[in-house]
């Protein structure tokens, strides 16, 4: 397969590439995210809670 | 564009670095290695569940129920995760994989990390089962195992994103990546997360094992290992997922509804799906109800919501593609018409399907902190994560290996008759623990018991003897599915040793021209699907209700 078919040029080069494309497309951006949101959410607040149980005397 | 040491591929004329299809094998060969040796440890487990024939004895139920789900549950699906990685990297991207060298240093680590907690188990002194929670302590060499095998697939997932680098700076592609390598790369952002969800609990328990930590709260293991128990399933949903994709286009020529839709689809599993592991504390009583339904319901329901995308995207796909070859009678022509004989398409097809009646709606319900109530740590959790994971992953990566042994094996398949029919043998066998494991769990039987029937015990719990028909039905469903994993093993590891090479002719019936590419269909007509996506949804909507009505039954309030 050639390169030129196995890619897909945009129609124009100079053409504004979306916000949301420019994301999907920065694979590093969205490894940031993919850790970041599961280590918020669901680790550091999940070990909060359980941190501040009180311990039994 | 650099040279580097490759082939061209007769069937769909991309370059071929020799270096990642040597990776491709060695990651298949072993993955399928371990599931054989998984496979014939779950045949045990079901067999010694089935009052009727109770194979083992406690302590080894409780070794090969362990070893079962280190093999299966870990060691096949990211030995076979690896080979997608460079699959989807490297060959869909006509490129040359980045530091093949790390490649073989991640590989070697899993292999030995995978050994080595595999000879632990056999020892018989760590038997803590998959999830190993402590204060239950297994011998330091298992836990130490783990901890190698994730470092290896942590180095694995770092050369597939150097690869996307290479790729980019090389200028093997244009635009943005193909869905299929935008899937393989969600499933490696899940994975880096996974893997360092393990690294934080699986060191400090090893060096607990060890005697140099003297305790680990077990709340906050849970909480944390549950990261990494959880998450690997996920790094499997957006692997498979991507694969519905890739056989999809390779063998009807099939491309996305939408790229945009879909790679939305994966970006809800980037934010979202590694968040539902918390469905697994729902009865803990130490964290908060806020915790649990934000990351279970709210969380949850958009990663859902990514899955219902690709679970219409997929088949309206495959309608699309068959519609514009001429299968457009009624709605349902292009899908009786549909390569039924091609066991990568079936495998495939019974996989979405499964997945997503099976083990989809099934995930719902248990993620809801309610209705959860009525099944928690029964046995209709195995029997959902048998229909997301069996069902869902195997029966997809099996349907993929149907497309490797020609593609990078080069090797034409033998016993093609008997290929026809294992994915129906294995997909209706595991279909039916899925579905028995789920009748037994909602009659109450406990998962991870030896005996049920209590012969030794001082207090028994009578169960029906519809529970004690739904165990038989389970282990007779297990030795249909074990045959089908039997035949899967045999076809395969013959076709690469005694498989006609298939030198430079083309592969009949293959083409990679639509999965290596950024672009959808245009103009789609999919009314067979949307007949499909409406039964889906009133069976999603009928059994998420008959559970509330369920609860209410086994907990009334008065």
């Amino acid at each position: 397969m050639s390169d030129a078919e196995h890619s897909n040029p945009p129609d124009d080069e100079n053409e504004r590439i979306p916000a949301m494309q420019q994301l999907l497309d920065n694979p590093f951006l969205l490894l940031f995210l993919g850790v970041v949101m599961p280590t918020v959410f669901y680790l550091i607040w999940g070990i909060m809670e359980i941190i501040s149980i009180p311990i039994a005397k | 564009m650099s040279d580097f040491n490759h082939r061209v591929c007769p069937a769909t004329g991309l370059r071929i670095h020799k270096s990642a299809e040597n990776l491709i094998k060695a990651n298949a060969v072993v993955a399928i290695v371990f599931l054989a040796v998984g496979g014939l440890f779950g045949l045990m487990v079901a067999l010694t569940r089935w009052p009727g024939v109770h194979l083992l004895p406690a302590d080894w139920f409780y070794l090969v129920l362990t070893g079962h789900g280190l093999d299966v549950l870990l060691v096949w699906i990211i030995f076979f995760e690896m080979a997608v990685l460079y699959f989807a990297s490297a060959i869909l991207l006509n490129s040359r994989l980045a530091g093949p060298r790390w490649g073989w240093a991640a590989f070697a680590l899993m292999l030995v990390g995978a050994i080595m907690t595999n000879v632990a188990v056999l020892q018989g002194n760590s038997s803590v089962m998959f999830t190993s929670y402590v204060p239950m302590q297994a011998a330091p060499h298992f836990y130490l195992g783990l901890v190698l095998f994730a470092v290896g697939a942590l180095i694995g997932c770092f050369v597939f994103f150097g690869t996307l680098v290479v790729a980019k700076q090389e200028k093997t592609y244009k635009g943005s990546i193909p869905l299929v390598t935008f899937g393989a790369m969600t499933a490696a952002i899940i994975a880096v997360f996974t893997i360092a969800s393990g690294a934080i609990i699986l060191v400090p328990t090893f060096l607990w094992s060890v005697g140099i930590i003297g305790n680990i709260d077990t709340l906050m293991y849970k909480t944390i290992w549950w990261a990494m128990g959880h998450s690997s399933q996920q790094i499997n949903v957006a692997a498979h997922v991507s694969l519905w994709y890739l056989i999809a286009a390779v063998v009807l020529g099939s491309k996305p509804l939408s790229e945009k839709v879909s790679r939305m689809a994966f970006l809800m599993y980037i934010l979202f799906l590694q968040l539902a592991s918390a469905h697994h504390l729902l009865v803990e009583p130490g964290i908060s109800s806020s915790w649990k339904i934000f990351n279970t319901s709210y969380a949850m329901y958009l990663a859902v919501l990514g899955s219902m995308i690709h679970g219409m995207s997929i088949p309206g796909a495959i309608e699309s593609a068959q519609r514009a070859r001429g299968f457009t009678n009624g709605l349902f022509e292009w899908l009786r018409k549909a390569p039924w004989g091609n066991p990568a398409f079936s495998g495939m097809f019974m996989s979405l399907v499964m997945f997503g009646f099976l083990g989809g709606i099934t995930g719902v319900v248990l993620g809801t902190e309610q209705i959860n109530l009525i099944m928690h740590n029964t046995l209709y959790v195995p029997g959902h994560f048998h229909a997301t994971v069996v069902a869902g992953t195997t029966l997809t990566f099996m349907a993929a290996t149907y497309l490797i042994v020609p593609l990078i094996f080069q090797r034409e398949l033998i016993m093609k008759g008997l290929a026809r029919w294992q994915p129906y043998l294995f997909g209706l066998g595991v279909m039916g623990i899925s579905v028995f494991m789920m009748g037994a769990g909602t009659l109450g039987v406990p998962r991870r018991v030896w005996d049920i029937t209590g012969a030794d015990a001082l207090i028994k719990y009578d169960y029906s003897g519809a529970a004690y028909l739904m165990m038989g039905l389970n282990g007779i469903s297990a030795i249909m599915a074990a045959l089908g994993g039997l035949l899967f093993v045999i076809i395969i590891v013959g076709s690469v040793l005694f498989g006609k090479r298939t030198g430079d002719k083309p592969l009949e019936g293959m083409t990679m021209t639509t999965a290596a590419n950024y672009g959808s269909d245009e103009h789609p007509k999919i009314p067979g699907t949307v007949v499909l996506v409406a039964i889906f949804f009133t069976a999603f909507i009928l059994y998420y209700f008959v559970n509330w009505k369920y609860l209410a039954e086994v907990w009334p309030l008065r």
